[in-house]
């Protein structure tokens, strides 16, 4: 496999990992439901991940 | 609360899937064949080779080889014959998809989520103390334990939880087993779960006291992580892994900047006591758990993960390639005589007790409860996800171990044995240690604390310390050489420190909304998630919880992990004995009684040590292993106006007394809550058995998959990158 394949893949893991990418799929499904409805910005979105978690604590273990 | 009166196994499709019994092709016999001896000459090599130096490629090699052969056909028996998942039922993250915490994930991605959830510092800490036996005891119970009960477990669990839309092990237990276990389990996690943050509370301050440089490295992770919320929050929203790279840099730059300031003015400002770096700690988990998650949680939560898959992978990649050689014995004389200085009481059932978190943890079952299950794409994915992590973890475990069977006997008994024994200077640790029939003098233990720009080794007791140590031997003799040990050392102490203290962050808040949610049933406004007096009061209740289990184990006279890690070990593994009997419960309720051993025996087997090991701990009359006797000798040495060493004074004595009669009654009471799990779960099982029909279970009807496999294979493994 090239170089730009395996950078490709270890961007799309890192960013799968750490949810980044989970505005896009967030901002899709957005449209896919409320079409005419303004997606929200990033900054929206991290809020509103950000009270998300507020409410669902994780537990991380030992 | 919808319940089907739908046998677990039956399911309303109308075709069966074909008798999934596909032969192997000769090639992958061969293949098996080949990595089941390369397998048994690992283990070959460690039991039969004495007398001579041994690498610890050879524990590599057992333990992977093992590891193969059990996920290729044990994990495999227990999908198909026992939980038989079906990829054409849509998994709950499929039917109730939502976007937020429902959602089909990629397994990779999970498997990544999954790991970072289960790992933290448990398989670090345990192996190394449990190294007092010898490295093979404890290679033998972390490959052994993961295979047959650990990843176990994690697999059923996992299955069980996602066939019924996520709900927790609590809610599980009260729904499969009924009120009584069902409550008992909810108090039985909530005091364990304050057990095992005061522990590794415990962990940290032992490795951060009167270590300027390590204080200070990770002190500067509160800054960092709060850069990196802002910049997350607020300047560039949403960009992960660049914030968390940034974060990454200016981690390893306070390493290296803890060097200077050691050896600035502001080394006295940084060199903290035990008893101080606990109320910083307590203080700390009272604001992490009280501030917005966006501010410190989550960032270090990043952080975290990436250290921890980073230093995994550099730890693997040291190993094999410095080949270190183990220096401890196969097999200790502590591991028969029951004497050791670093945890007293014999192989059956304390190693098994210490090395809890890498062979069987409890505490995976919360997570393989919680968030995981919902993510699930297909069925099939629970054995990658629930049997594969754990796997993984255990590796971890074997990684601690053989750093710290690569250590000197001398320097390892020198750092682990408590503190009341060695004294302080480098003449009286190194006559203890040679009173325990071990050799290090005290040039070369001074040379060794030196080597890793610390004080003193002595009596870091807590297994991080040693770990640090291990890992800088390991490391500069890969990357850097000898004049990179003292980085390497604090490197690993940030890492563990970074590991606990967000694990400390993430269960105090767990903990407060468990505690909620339970002084809720009696008094409702404090139950309210968003109301903040009640949010206060509950946090600071469960950091006072754990907090005053960090300060008895800070200032026990006896040595808080000495006095401390059993009662860790015996809750985290109670907590399995739990999940375990939740699985096997359901097992039989489901009409598979055949199959019950699946997790029945490695319960029966958990249920021995734990009871054991708690029955020793409470009517042992070895002061030292029974908390009961222990109390008894120093009472009756108060009265006698005595001081008994290692105390110093009355005061300490009355501590000693305090303390025991807190961790006996404590013990017996675990012991009691998962005896009332495990009889009702039992009057369950015999109901269950004589019932002409299936009892009814609360896993959600079938509806049909709608997301397609990409082949239909004889193993499908679905879950394509899209």
């Amino acid at each position: 496999m090239s170089v730009r394949r395996w950078a490709r893949a270890v961007r799309w893991y890192l960013r799968e990992l750490t949810g980044e990418a989970q505005y896009d799929r967030y901002c899709e499904r957005h449209l896919r439901h409320h079409p005419l409805a303004p997606v929200p910005t990033p900054r929206e979105y991290e809020a509103l991940r950000a009270r998300h978690r507020e409410d669902h604590p994780q537990s991380r273990c030992c | 609360m919808p319940t089907s009166v739908m046998p677990e196994s039956g399911r309303p499709a109308p075709e069966e899937p074909p008798p999934a019994r596909s032969r192997m092709t000769p090639r992958s016999m061969l293949l098996w064949a080949a990595v089941a001896l390369l397998g048994a000459i690992g283990w070959g090599v460690l039991a039969l080779a004495r007398g001579e130096e041994i690498s610890a490629v050879w524990l590599v090699v057992a333990a992977l080889g093992s590891y193969a052969i059990a996920y290729r056909f044990y994990s495999r028996f227990i999908a198909r014959r026992v939980l038989k998942p079906d990829d054409r039922r849509a998994t709950p993250a499929e039917r109730l998809e939502d976007g937020v915490d429902f959602q089909p994930t990629d397994r990779r991605v999970l498997l990544g989520h999954h790991f970072a959830a289960i790992a933290g510092a448990g398989p670090l800490v345990g192996p190394v103390l449990a190294a007092q036996m010898g490295y093979l005891p404890g290679t033998l119970w972390i490959v052994a334990g993961v295979i047959f009960a650990g990843a176990v477990q994690d697999m059923v669990v996992l299955f069980l939880s996602m066939r019924r839309d996520g709900k927790s092990l609590g809610q599980m237990a009260r729904e499969e087993i009924g009120r009584a276990g069902g409550a008992a389990a909810l108090i039985a996690v909530f005091a364990i779960m304050i057990i095992l943050l005061g522990v590794l509370a415990l962990v940290v301050v032992n490795a951060l006291a009167h270590s300027p440089w390590g204080t200070f490295s990770v002190a500067m992770t509160i800054p960092i992580a709060l850069f990196m919320g802002f910049w997350l929050h607020r300047i560039r929203p949403g960009r992960v892994v660049e914030t968390s790279l940034i974060g990454v840099a200016l981690l390893l730059l306070a390493i290296v900047g803890g060097s200077w300031v050691q050896e600035s003015s502001l080394a006295d400002t940084f060199t903290l006591s035990p008893t101080t770096l606990v109320f910083c700690l307590v203080g700390y988990g009272f604001v992490a758990s009280v501030l917005p998650v966006w501010m410190l949680l989550a960032p270090r939560d990043y952080l975290s993960t990436f250290m921890k898959i980073g230093t995994i992978a550099l730890l693997a990649v040291g190993v094999i390639v410095a080949a270190p050689v183990l220096r401890t014995d196969a097999v200790s004389d502590f591991a028969s005589s029951g004497t050791g200085p670093v945890f007293a009481g014999s192989l059956f059932p304390f190693l098994f007790i210490t090395i809890a978190c890498g062979a069987l943890s409890g505490f995976h079952a919360l997570v393989a409860s919680g968030t995981t299950p919902k993510l699930i794409q297909k069925e099939s994915q629970v054995r990658m996800i629930g049997y594969g992590a754990m796997l993984m973890e255990s590796f971890v475990a074997i990684m601690a171990l053989i750093a710290a069977a690569t250590l000197e006997p001398g320097l390892y008994y020198a750092m682990n044995a408590p503190a009341g024994l060695l004294g302080t200077t480098a003449e009286s640790a190194s006559q203890a240690v040679a009173g325990l029939g071990f050799t290090i003098t005290p040039d070369q233990l001074t040379q060794a604390a030196k080597a890793v720009e610390e004080q003193t080794l002595i009596a870091r007791s807590g297994g991080a310390p040693t770990l640090a140590v291990g890992m800088s031997e390991i490391f500069s003799g890969v990357f850097g050489g000898s004049a990179m040990k003292a980085f390497w050392y604090h490197f690993a102490i940030m890492f563990e420190a970074l590991f606990i203290l967000t694990t400390v962050d993430a269960g105090t808040r767990v903990g407060r909304f468990m505690l909620q949610d339970m002084l809720g049933n009696v008094w409702k406004p404090i139950g309210r998630v968003n109301w903040k007096p009640g949010i206060w009061l509950c946090s600071a209740l469960v950091v006072a919880a754990w907090g005053y289990f960090l300060h008895s184990g800070a200032t026990d006279p006896l040595g808080g992990i000495n006095q401390l890690f059993p009662l860790f070990g015996i809750a985290n593994q109670l907590l399995a004995a739990i999940a375990l009997t939740v699985c096997t419960t359901v097992l039989v309720k489901s009409g598979r009684l055949r199959f019950a051993w699946v997790t029945g025996v490695p319960l029966a087997w958990v249920v021995a040590i734990t009871f054991t090991a708690g029955w020793q701990k409470i009517f042992s009359a070895d002061p030292r292993v029974g908390f009961f006797a222990q109390r008894e000798r120093y009472a009756d040495g108060i009265d006698a106006g005595q001081v008994l060493p290692p105390a110093k004074s009355l005061d300490d004595m009355h501590t000693v007394v305090t303390n025991s009669t807190v961790d006996g009654v404590l013990i017996a009471l675990f012991l009691l809550l998962v005896a009332v799990v495990m009889v009702n779960a039992a009057v369950v099982c015999v109901r269950a058995v004589r019932s002409p029909v299936p009892l009814p279970t609360t896993e959600t009807p079938y509806v049909e998959s709608r997301i397609d496999l990409p082949e239909q294979s004889a193993e499908p493994l679905a879950g394509a990158r899209t």
